[in-house]
């Protein structure tokens, strides 16, 4: 099984899977953990929308490029390398104000991804972009609540909030980079090129940043690599607990 | 939902009512009124209501633990969201819940201390762990199919809140027992590995689950309190017998076994007759002395620990925006 | 660990067009926005719902039921408030 697709739109679309099958696992640890009742049941919310969200662009990425393969198989039976998200997503969950501030992050960042994606020149995809940016936009707003309320709160949630958007920020530049996948799927007018987000993320980060009474951390060169398949040692970790079941009973049917 | 038969009312504290209203109270109980939070009541109904209530709140709120074990590890994409959404509805169940003990008076922080501090109890099935993927259909299966039996009953409770947080748990909750069961069907129908699987979650979950019944009616010496008040509307062994006689079948229907070498039709009642209940072991899960009784607290109390910044910003939030609104005004 | 407690809310919804909003439950949050949020996760998870009421549980002012013979009984008794009250010659027909 070749695990790199050749197809560069069923590629592009195994990243946006890829990226919302990597945070919705780190959604789902969060079960059980949350700061009340209310918000366990909120975040697994977002996990839920996540996992949806996966499945859809690993089922359309899937039909693209022959339907040789299944949202399984890309789940759950490839390696590190072949996983291309960006590296926040991986990022480990940390306290309630690093996954808000990673979240926000994320959702700063897929929001205006997926509105322009709606006008995909594949009508799937688009259909695929338009239920997801409802989503992200709520989360957007969830995120952005509890991260003005954290900002805003007290000295210590204040500290917390701010160290996590600058221990978050150096993996923000990844996001709005574009390479040659990014920049081909756009030019066909299948895809979006990430570099034509930044203002609309900047806006949105902004003005919760500016309530939340939070500094936006300085412009970092930035960690890279996920895109390419060059990951934290997070993913593995991941992905040990995410694949184990498919990996130790490769006979089984579930 | 994971009502337990430990409820018990104690007959004497009743007795210090005056006897009018309490009269006037079981009329309209007999009468099939719901008894409303501004209502008079017995003090002893109250507390009956709020430990029921509030064991079933925190056995809700301790169940996500078990079955959350395997959310991280589910084996397809389509099998997590269905465990993560039933653990959500756990967790939305046990907050309706909350409120409906919320309405008699007592705050949902009160009822955490007694969680947290040990004080409180919840159904001691959630002290077992869960060791293989097939204990999430084995607990939907068993553990849900029980708890049906249990709640469905409690939806025409005395007491109003807590018959309307029934209705609406037993209506969201109409998917868990067959998500269980189709993970069931799955494995049983899968490789031997999963088979046997399988067959070691029901051999597990088995007495645990029959035991969330509670104790024989024999032994359960104050339900009838309850039984008078409509809190409780069938006894454990009925319900239980009633639990049996659907799941055996079903056990059939996989290929398993149930693991009970006394177990047998009775031709003559035309129920299913099962061996003895170690109730020994009950007795020390619910005493404390569960194989998980203390990692389930202490996940619980770290939780609610790591948590505690979090309110307090939000609190610090809504008291700053308060104040600001009162000065603009 | 005894905090102040978390102002509880009362969660109305309306599930479709044309019907009022109805009670559903109550949950905890710090402020509105939070409470509206929370109630939208945990009151609106089956896609039953258009619009959503938060209101303070400490915002709401009841009867007492012990006056109910006093604030309600009055009315059972007035029953030309009812249409069934007035006969209608058969020949009218329905009306």
């Amino acid at each position: 099984m070749s695990f790199a697709s050749c197809d560069p739109r069923a590629a592009w679309l195994m990243r946006l899977g890829d990226t919302t099958l990597v945070l919705g696992h780190r959604m789902t640890e969060w079960l059980s953990r949350a700061p009340t009742l209310e918000e366990d049941i909120a975040l697994a919310n977002l996990g839920l929308d996540l996992i949806g969200q996966t499945r859809l662009f690993y089922t359309r990425a899937c039909e693209l490029e022959g339907g040789a393969r299944d949202e399984t198989d890309l789940a759950y039976r490839r390696a590190e390398p072949d996983y291309r998200n960006p590296l926040l997503v991986e990022q480990p969950n940390g306290n309630f104000a690093d996954t808000m501030a990673r979240h926000l992050i994320f959702a700063g960042f897929a929001t205006p991804l997926y509105q322009r994606l709606a006008a995909s020149c594949d009508a799937e995809t688009a259909g695929i972009a338009t239920r997801s940016a409802r989503e992200t936009t709520y989360h957007l707003r969830h995120a952005g609540e509890w991260m003005i309320r954290l900002g805003d709160g007290t000295d210590e949630s204040h500290e917390r909030a701010q160290a996590a958007l600058d221990d978050l920020w150096p993996y923000v530049p990844e996001l709005f980079e574009a390479d040659d996948l990014d920049r081909a799927v756009a030019a066909s007018g299948f895809g979006v090129d990430p570099s034509t987000l930044r203002d609309d993320f900047d806006a949105a980060v902004d003005d919760v940043l500016a309530r939340a009474r939070l500094a936006k951390p300085a412009e970092p060169r930035g960690q890279r690599g996920g895109k390419a398949g060059r990951h934290s040692e997070h993913l593995g970790h991941i992905l040990a607990e995410l694949q184990y079941l498919q990996r130790a009973y490769p006979d089984a049917r579930w | 939902m994971y009502a337990q038969g430990l409820n018990s009312t104690d007959p004497a504290a009743v007795e210090a009512e005056d006897p009018d209203r309490l009269a006037a109270f079981q009329a309209r109980i007999d009468a099939e009124e719901k008894i409303e939070p501004n209502d008079w009541m017995p003090a002893q109904y109250r507390r009956t209501l709020v430990r029921q209530i509030s064991q079933h709140a925190h056995s809700e709120v301790i169940g996500m633990q078990p079955e959350g074990n395997w959310v991280t590890r589910a084996p397809t994409l389509a099998r997590k969201a269905q465990l993560l959404a039933k653990i959500q509805d756990e967790a939305g169940h046990g907050l309706y819940l909350y409120s409906a003990a919320e309405t008699l008076g007592v705050t949902r922080e009160a009822l955490y201390d007694q969680l947290l501090s040990g004080r409180a109890k919840y159904s001691s099935i959630f002290n077992y762990p869960t060791l293989n993927y097939a204990d999430m259909g084995a607990i939907g299966w068993l553990v849900d199919g029980a708890a049906i039996m249990n709640q469905i009953p409690l939806c025409r409770c005395s007491y109003g809140p807590y018959a309307r947080a029934m209705i609406l748990v037993c209506k969201e909750e109409s998917f868990h027992q067959r998500q269980g069961y189709a993970i069931m069907v799955a494995m049983c129908r899968g490789s031997a590995e999963q088979r046997a699987m399988a067959q070691d979650a029901l051999n597990r979950f088995w007495q645990p689950s029959i035991m969330m019944f509670g104790p024989h009616d024999s032994n359960s010496t104050h339900s009838e309190l309850s039984m008078k008040w409509k809190i409780k509307r069938f006894t454990n062994d009925g319900l239980r017998r009633k639990f049996i006689d659907a799941t055996v079948p079903q056990a059939h229907s996989l290929g398993l076994t149930i693991p009970d070498p006394d177990l047998r039709f009775n031709e003559a009642t035309g129920h299913w007759e099962h061996g003895a209940i170690d109730w020994d072991e009950f007795a020390r899960v619910l005493g404390g002395d569960g194989p998980c009784n203390r990692q389930r607290l202490k996940h619980r109390r770290a939780a609610e620990a790591e948590g505690a910044w979090v309110r307090e910003a939000a609190a610090a939030y809504a008291a700053k925006r308060r104040g600001a609104n009162e000065r603009a005004a | 660990m005894t905090e102040t407690a978390t102002p509880l809310w009362e969660v109305f919804v309306r599930p479709r067009n044309g019907l009022a909003h109805r009670h559903v439950g109550s949950l905890h949050a710090h402020d509105a926005m939070m409470a509206l949020q929370a109630a939208r996760d945990v009151y609106t998870r089956r896609g039953e719902t258009l619009s959503i009421w938060v209101v303070p549980s400490s915002a709401i002012v009841a009867s007492d039921p012990a006056e109910k013979d006093m604030m309600f009984e009055p009315t059972a008794t007035k029953i030309y408030r009812h249409p069934t009250f007035y006969d209608v010659p058969d020949d009218v027909g329905h009306m």
